[in-house]
């Protein structure tokens, strides 16, 4: 079901404080107070808040639908099984894929680990021939960027350990910017694997797809795309960046916690071997052995989580809706207003690209003298939210000589007023601190 | 409940204070045993590590090394002002006292009698996420005071 939201009046060319006022509307956890004071949500790179139009539809589900699909002739398994498959519809056009491209997972963090278990079962001796493609061998290497994701970091060091291939990484330089001169060196003739993140989740910058892409395709490596901070944000079209795999988050993008999404090309996905396997992904079983049905059924096995896949296509369509390029173009707003003000603060350091420099709505900085478990705790008695601590990103603190920083990230529903009420208190940290 | 009631001046004093910070190169007290504990928050990459001295069954010194939040280097810092100088026993009364006030949710009131300056973390107890932060350094003492005394 496809509602239109309220608030689409118009179309500008990106979002302006009077519509960001009239999309809170659909958003109830929005209008509360915390400590005394009016919440200021800007923790959205962590976890987003899901509009009206996503928990009706999840609900509706469960009051008029709920079956299992793929199973049962009766009514309403027919019509779970076709509302799940157009959620899958509407959630693979939402990132240019085709429908039997897009494998439901519970988030970016399984869908990498189900790549790199079916890369490891790719590399087991017996392994079907056409999944060859997939294997790796002591001498292969594996290639990530210094500034990943826990998520996009572990799965390829546990692949790599298990294999005998070699880890790699692209480093950051002083800036945080992807030394790309180093990624040219590192990437050569052994490179079977390049996964790097669209966007940092601390830094705030988009990385340049298309360079590493064409460093990857040279080598004839595989590229996995981690679009955690770049599906809720921007308009994406895997196929128009020419990844291989990519993986999101359904609750970074307004949807429900527990979905997510793998999306993969369908050549490979009907060459890679499956990870889990059981009821639903199979075509013909005996005692002995079992034939796996193509993408995307046979990465999905067992019951699958209908009601929030549904919730996803309903957060794809309200994004697609409010425009990916208009929500894009507010956060990059607010994402220069985040620096600007910050930048001017004293004692502190934003992390990422200075003010002027693209960078998406989201800003991690440090405060000096200061932690940011107690800048936390501060901004959070005036009621704002914000994410402290590593963001699973040690590594890149490290390389930024820290272990821990702030980060505020916003969303369609933050306005001006949110980023200002953020920086005035930002501005008290140190005082309050003694620092 | 204000901020203020979390960050006591005693507490924001002590953070700065860091008493008995600087185990790097710090020699053992003559004749003492020592036990050493390091303790980590992955949550948010706090650490600690803590050494304890014992000698004739008292602590005769604690010295610690960490990095972390106010509430941590605060908590350690109190730590070692109370420890040194009390028999094991007394010590871990204080700990097992303290920890019963940090994990009460703020259902059990800190006696300064027996905590001294960590009565002021009782506000802490409240801030579920912050309980750690405060233990952290306590952790590695009573883990280290084990291993002194086993030895």
């Amino acid at each position: 079901m496809v509602v239109t939201p309220a608030h689409l009046s118009r179309a500008a060319a990106t979002l302006g404080n009077d519509e960001v006022r009239r999309i809170r509307n659909d958003f109830p956890i929005l209008h509360q107070s915390v400590n005394g004071k009016p919440l200021i949500y800007l923790d959205s790179g962590a976890t987003s808040q899901n509009p009206l139009s996503v928990l009706e539809a999840e609900q509706e589900f469960y009051e008029q639908r709920n079956s299992a699909v793929h199973r049962g002739a009766h009514h309403l398994a027919v019509e779970a099984t076709e509302v799940f498959e157009s959620a899958r519809e509407t959630v693979a056009a939402f990132i240019g894929a085709g429908w039997d491209e897009l494998i439901w997972t519970s988030n970016a963090t399984e869908g990498l680990n189900l790549l790199s278990y079916a890369f490891l079962n790719a590399s087991l001796p017996g392994a079907a021939p056409e999944a060859a493609r997939f294997a790796l061998a002591p001498g292969d290497e594996l290639v990530v960027t210094e500034m990943e994701h826990h998520a996009n970091l572990i799965p390829w060091q546990q692949l790599a350990e298990r294999t005998g291939a070699t880890l790699k990484f692209i480093p950051v330089d002083d800036d945080g910017a992807l030394d790309l001169e180093a990624a040219a060196r590192i990437i050569g003739s052994r490179t079977r694997v390049l996964a790097f993140t669209h966007a940092s989740n601390v830094l705030g910058t988009i990385n340049p797809v298309d360079r590493l892409v064409a460093l990857a395709r040279a080598a004839g490596a595989l590229v996995v795309l981690d679009a955690c901070q770049s599906a809720p944000h921007l308009p994406l079209d895997v196929k128009a960046l020419d990844v291989d795999f990519a993986v999101f988050s359904g609750h970074k993008m307004l949807a429900p916690t527990g979905i997510g999404g793998l999306y993969g090309r369908s050549e490979l996905l009907n060459a890679m071997p499956p990870f889990l396997t059981g009821g639903s992904m199979i075509t013909t079983v005996t005692m002995e052995r079992a034939a796996f049905l193509p993408s995307p059924q046979r990465f999905e096995a067992g019951t699958q989580r209908i009601s929030q896949a549904i919730a996803l296509a309903a957060a794809a369509n309200y994004l697609s809706e409010t425009g990916l390029s208009r929500i894009h173009g507010w956060e990059a707003e607010l994402g220069q207003r985040l620096v600007q003000g910050l930048e001017s603060i004293p004692g502190i350091r934003v992390l990422g690209p200075a003010a002027g420099q693209d960078r998406i709505g989201l800003a991690a900085f440090d405060v000096a003298g200061v932690h940011a478990h107690d800048v936390g705790q501060f901004l959070d008695s005036r009621g704002i939210a914000v994410r402290v601590g590593h963001h699973c990103a040690q590594p890149l603190h490290r390389r930024l000589g820290l272990t821990a920083s702030t980060r505020a990230s916003t969303y369609l529903y933050n306005t001006t007023d949110d980023v200002d009420a953020f920086l005035n208190a930002v501005a008290d940290v140190r005082a309050y601190f003694q620092a | 409940m204000s901020l203020d009631q979390l960050y006591q001046q005693i507490i924001l004093e002590h953070a700065k204070a860091r008493h008995g910070s600087g185990l790097a190169g710090a020699a053992v007290p003559d004749g003492a045993s020592t036990g050493q504990s390091h303790q980590l928050n992955p949550v948010c990459g706090d650490e600690i590590t803590v050494r304890v001295a014992t000698a004739g069954g008292k602590v005769s010194e604690l010295r610690w090394d960490g990095d972390g939040c106010s509430i941590s280097m605060a908590s350690a810092s109190v730590l070692t002002e109370l420890a040194e100088g009390l028999t094991a026993e007394e010590f871990r009364t204080i700990i097992d006292s303290f920890r019963e006030v940090l994990r009460s949710r703020g259902k059990v009131a800190a006696d300064p009698e027996i905590l001294g300056d960590a009565a002021a973390f009782e506000g802490v107890a409240r801030y579920a996420a912050r309980v750690k932060c405060a233990m952290l350094s306590w952790v590695a003492a009573e883990d280290a005071l084990g291993q002194a005394l086993a030895r």
